[in-house]
């Protein structure tokens, strides 16, 4: 067993293998890589009795889980309805621009990751653009470049 | 079993407590259109053409019969201007799905396809009646849902697949008879399909292709890489 | 600590906290919550905590890190008490000045405090319009205590309303109380809670849940998760004191794993109340028994919905159930299940501590209590505000948020999220509670109130949330799969200057289908962000189709930029940080863009310094002004 199915499976047994834990075993293994791998789901399937038609099914479903490997770097623009109406679409043309990605899109080195998020509850910054946890309100297009630049 | 009374276009019927309306209609001979129901299958109720008004007066309100259980004394609608009119745009919502809807049902409610809505033929309605019924009956989940909102899609699993077809299904994909677009094809009978591969085989992009079920999410808008 | 085995020895415990607590000495509230923590709000506590130590103050401060005080525009945030002086927009450089001259002297650091628009400084809090129009009965608690502290919460009377339920009133007295305060719903339809809980109670079965509903999606709304982030315990009790009236020995708290400090303060609060034995086996000693799990939702907006929740908390997708059963009759694993939001729980143990007529005494004749708004968007005063319904809606915005920004004119305010719809502005005067905004058109929705100004396109807003939608729908039923992709089709052709006469008539037959047909509340209420703004944006919906223009300036297909050659000075600024090379000029010659490479970024918008504004937006057959000069 490889070291990681290894790691899955002390995930699975923190909830007593129960099917009805699924997403939270789900989530608990996504914190852990960053993404869930097919062999992953085969095995997390299989662990909990589950069918693989289930296991998409959620995967699939719920925003948060991601089925190809994340960037290094977690770029987010919040295009929550506060940003929306502070010019989020603007912010985010620039932002997809400055890193040349689309939103939920990862870089070919697997560096940056993209993605759009509804509401940081940061509405006073608004539009806000987050890196790595640093927040960033309504940067320009060359502050944009500044930070593409800086991230390693 | 207990009978309640129930009114349906003014007509007083005696149905068996626990049907649903459209139970209740159909064994009365009464028609309400439907597109993702079966008997054998349980009510999924995500058609929506077989809504129709209860109640009267101000109380009146529209519910799907497929999933609505008759009470004593339940006055019901089954063709109102109103009703009508949603299950004209319902089909001509679904027409930029399947662009082969039985003409008698369009002609019934005067269903035109739109200019101004965008086609996204893929012959799939996603009534899951496939999918329930790989579930439901056989209990094989070969067939499954991915996705949500407007990119949801229908696909099938190959390991489930090589796994169970030929034992739950040993002369022939019974979910064929199931499909009201006829969009799924016996082709993949007792082969292995790829990973994921996606069912609407009407669609020109997933046919015969060796596909995972990545490459199926990146199509359908789910994941860009 | 060890576990409180009767109500006398919670009374004991709190008598015991309270004693060691002098109300006089110094105490520093220093919010950290996710808001505040955006602007670095970390690193001012962390010099605090050194500086208060350097000093040798640690006897004479307390330094308390809090949730979210609301006023998020001017963050970080904090109130020094017993005088209640508030101070804005801290930095770690501010840290020193705090110490030496307000802790160690008792002076005031004038430039951290509250200035109003008229130049005025308001050194307290309380005095501070943004807090004065305020009645935070739920949220106040918020900055007195720190929520990772079960003491701090038992110290504000935390937890007596669960014991005097157990202890002095019977399962069916508390639902009666709850029934005749009118406690409705505060995350969505305001259905009354009492209701709710009553037809679980009475619902057949045994085994009965009580859940919290701690999945906010409203892309604009965050008072569930400053609620849960600052006072989790006033949620988790007045879940107790649910579970008790309607016989339930197991709850659910469902919250969006997107609210890790929510999570974080969550999990250690049910920690706590286990150690006392608030949580399990006979509970103080009353014969209740009652455990709690937490539940982190994946991320879907439609999990939201009672039933969809349900199935979420199940392992499975959450796609709302189509059958007509409630869900207090059906629920978690086919029980009975009784579900409310966030809010709705924390206002219980008020009713229970302060009673029916205080609350009934707040709020209009048919909505009851206090509710708590998100106010952001184009006003001054971003945060979080908790207001008696029935305030209008212009106080709100005016005398709460300090009207807006950059002195734009007021143009809609948004409320009920992606479910509800925009009021203009001649109906300001509107009492805000739940049948009044639902006769607009538009719906209380969780509490997110997002104020638009003439800059706003509401269009376009529009589809916005229709584009929310197409993606958080569950994409079962074809009313809502299908009416929202079309409807959207249409507002994104509308946007492009490809509308057709016809567009509109058709966007209301996809809507009311989509209305009336859906199988969930989400597809019933996705059509009305766009009913409603075509009810009161008739003429904007009809400038971009008849005229290809955006009035608004924000439609990128409809517009484009120039720069004013009477009022451009050269500055070279937007040039400079024009990213395709766009711009061209001389120093001091007014600048000039080039259509053709334009990307329609906005930067060059942005940068222009106020005091020259050359860069234009010009929409349909808009020109530039004729020069004056």
């Amino acid at each position: 067993m490889s070291y990681s199915l290894a790691k899955v499976d002390r995930i699975i047994d923190h909830y007593g293998a129960d099917a009805e834990a699924l997403i939270q075993i789900l989530l608990d293994i996504q914190h852990e890589f960053r993404w869930l791998s097919r062999e992953t789901l085969l095995h997390t399937a299989d662990r909990l009795g589950l069918p693989m038609n289930q296991l998409y099914n959620v995967t699939t479903f719920y925003k948060h889980f991601s089925l190809v490997p994340q960037g290094r770097h977690a770029v987010s623009v919040c295009v929550g309805t506060a940003c929306h109406v502070r010019g989020a679409t603007r912010l985010l043309d620039r932002v997809a621009q400055g890193f040349k990605l689309s939103p939920d899109e990862t870089s070919a080195d697997e560096k940056f990751s993209l993605k759009t998020v509804s509401c940081l509850g940061c509405c006073a910054l608004g539009p806000v653009m987050v890196v790595d946890g640093k927040y960033m309100s309504n940067p320009t297009s060359n502050e944009i470049a500044e930070i593409v630049e800086e991230c390693e | 079993m207990s009978q309640v009374n129930i009114t349906i276009n003014g007509v007083n019927i005696q149905a068996e407590k626990g049907m649903t309306i459209l139970e209740a209609a159909r064994t009365a001979g009464i028609f309400i259109p439907t597109l993702c129901y079966h008997e054998e299958l349980e009510s999924y109720g995500a058609c929506r053409l077989c809504v129709v008004e209860i109640g009267q007066g101000e109380r009146k309100k529209i519910v799907a019969s497929c999933l609505y259980q008759i009470s004593d004394g339940l006055v019901v609608e089954t063709e109102t201007e109103k009703i009508n009119g949603f299950r004209r745009t319902i089909l001509s919502l679904l027409m930029h799905r399947w662009d082969s809807i039985p003409a008698s049902l369009l002609e019934k409610y005067g269903a035109k396809s739109n200019e101004r809505f965008t086609d996204n033929m893929t012959y799939c309605i996603l009534c899951g009646l496939c999918v329930r019924f790989c579930h439901e009956v056989k209990g094989a989940n070969v067939l499954g849902f991915i996705g949500r909102g407007t990119i949801r899609q229908v696909v099938i699993f190959p390991n489930q697949s090589a796994k169970y077809c030929a034992s739950f299904c040993p002369d022939e994909m019974e979910c064929l008879h199931y499909c009201p677009t006829g969009v799924i094809s016996s082709q993949y009978y007792g082969s292995r399909p790829a990973d994921g591969q996606a069912l609407p085989h009407a669609h020109p992009v997933c046919i015969n292709e060796d596909i995972n079920i990545l490459e199926i999410l990146e199509r359908v808008g789910y994941i860009s890489k | 600590m060890s576990k409180l085995t009767s109500v006398s020895a919670l009374d004991e415990l709190r008598k015991d906290i309270l004693s060691r607590r002098d109300p006089k000495k110094t105490k520093l509230s220093v919010c950290s919550g996710t808001g505040c923590r955006a602007y670095d709000s970390e690193k001012v506590i962390d010099s605090l905590k050194s500086g208060i130590k350097q000093h040798g103050l640690d006897d004479k401060v307390d330094l308390v890190t809090t949730g979210c005080h609301g006023f998020c525009e001017l963050g970080p945030v904090m109130v020094i008490y017993p005088d209640g002086i508030g101070y804005f927009k801290i930095k770690p450089d501010d840290v020193d000045d705090i110490i030496t001259e307000t802790l160690s002297q008792g002076k005031v650091v004038d430039r951290l405090l509250y200035v109003d628009p008229e130049g005025n400084v308001i050194t307290k809090e309380h005095d501070i319009p943004f807090y004065k129009y305020q009645n935070r009965a739920v949220f106040g608690s918020n900055q007195s205590i720190d929520p990772k502290n079960i003491e701090d919460y038992l110290a504000i009377d935390g937890y007596q309303a669960l014991a005097t339920c157990l202890s002095s009133l019977s399962p069916e007295e508390v639902l009666e109380t709850v029934k005749k305060a009118n406690l409705r719903g505060r995350g969505g339809g305001g259905f009354p809670a009492g209701q709710k809980w009553e037809a679980t109670r009475n619902a057949p079965g045994d085994v009965k849940y009580v859940i919290v509903n701690a999945d906010e999606g409203d892309p604009g709304a965050y008072m569930d998760r400053s609620i849960l982030e600052g006072n989790p315990h006033s949620v988790l009790e007045g879940l107790l004191i649910g579970a008790y009236a309607i016989g339930c020995q197991k709850g659910f708290i469902y919250i969006r794993q997107e609210y890790p400090l929510a999570v974080e303060h969550l999990d250690r609060a049910i920690e706590q109340m286990r150690e006392l034995g608030l949580l399990g086996e006979n509970i103080l000693g009353t014969g209740f028994n009652f455990e709690i799990s937490v539940h982190r939702g994946a991320g879907a907006f439609v999990s939201g919905e009672s039933s969809a929740l349900m199935s979420s908390i199940e392992g499975k997708v959450g796609e709302p159930r189509p059958k007509y059963i409630r869900t207090s009759i059906s629920g978690v694993h086919g029980r009975p299940s009784d579900l409310n939001n966030v809010e709705t729980w924390a206002n219980v143990p008020l009713i229970i501590n302060k009673g029916v007529d205080w609350f009934t005494s707040i709020g209009t004749e048919g909505s009851k209590g206090t509710k708590i708004f998100s106010l952001v968007g184009k006003v001054n005063n971003t945060g979080l505000v908790e207001v008696p319904m029935g305030m209008k809606l212009h106080d709100i915005i005016f005398k709460i948020g300090g009207g807006l920004r950059d002195g734009k004119k007021f143009k809609a305010v948004q409320t009920g999220g992606p479910s509800g719809g925009v009021i203009p502005e001649d109906m300001l005067d509107l009492p805000v509670d739940f049948d009044a905004l639902n006769k607009v058109g538009s719906m209380m929705g969780s509490g997110g109130m997002i104020v638009m100004d003439e800059d706003t396109c509401m269009v376009d807003v529009a589809k916005y949330f229709l584009e929310f939608l197409a993606d958080e729908s569950c994409g079962k039923c074809v009313p809502c799969r299908e009416g929202i992709t079309q409807m959207l089709h249409i507002l994104k052709m509308i946007c492009a200057g490809e509308g057709q006469p016809g567009d509109l008539e058709l966007l209301e037959e996809i809507a009311a289908m989509t209305k009336a047909c859906s199988l969930c509340a989400l597809g019933q209420s996705a059509p009305n962000p766009v009913l409603s703004s075509l009810k009161y944006f008739h003429a904007e919906y009809e400038a971009h189709v008849n005229d290809k223009c955006c009035p608004a300036h924000v439609c990128k297909e409809l517009i484009t930029y120039h720069i004013d050659p009477a009022k451009c000075k050269g500055c070279g600024k937007c040039l400079r940080n024009c990213a395709v090379g766009a711009i061209s000029g001389t120093k001091k010659e007014p600048h000039v863009i080039d259509l053709d490479k334009c990307t329609k970024c906005d930067t060059c918008f942005m940068v222009c310094p106020p005091k020259f504004s050359a860069v234009t937006k010009l929409s349909g057959n808009e020109t530039l002004p004729v020069s004056e000069s």
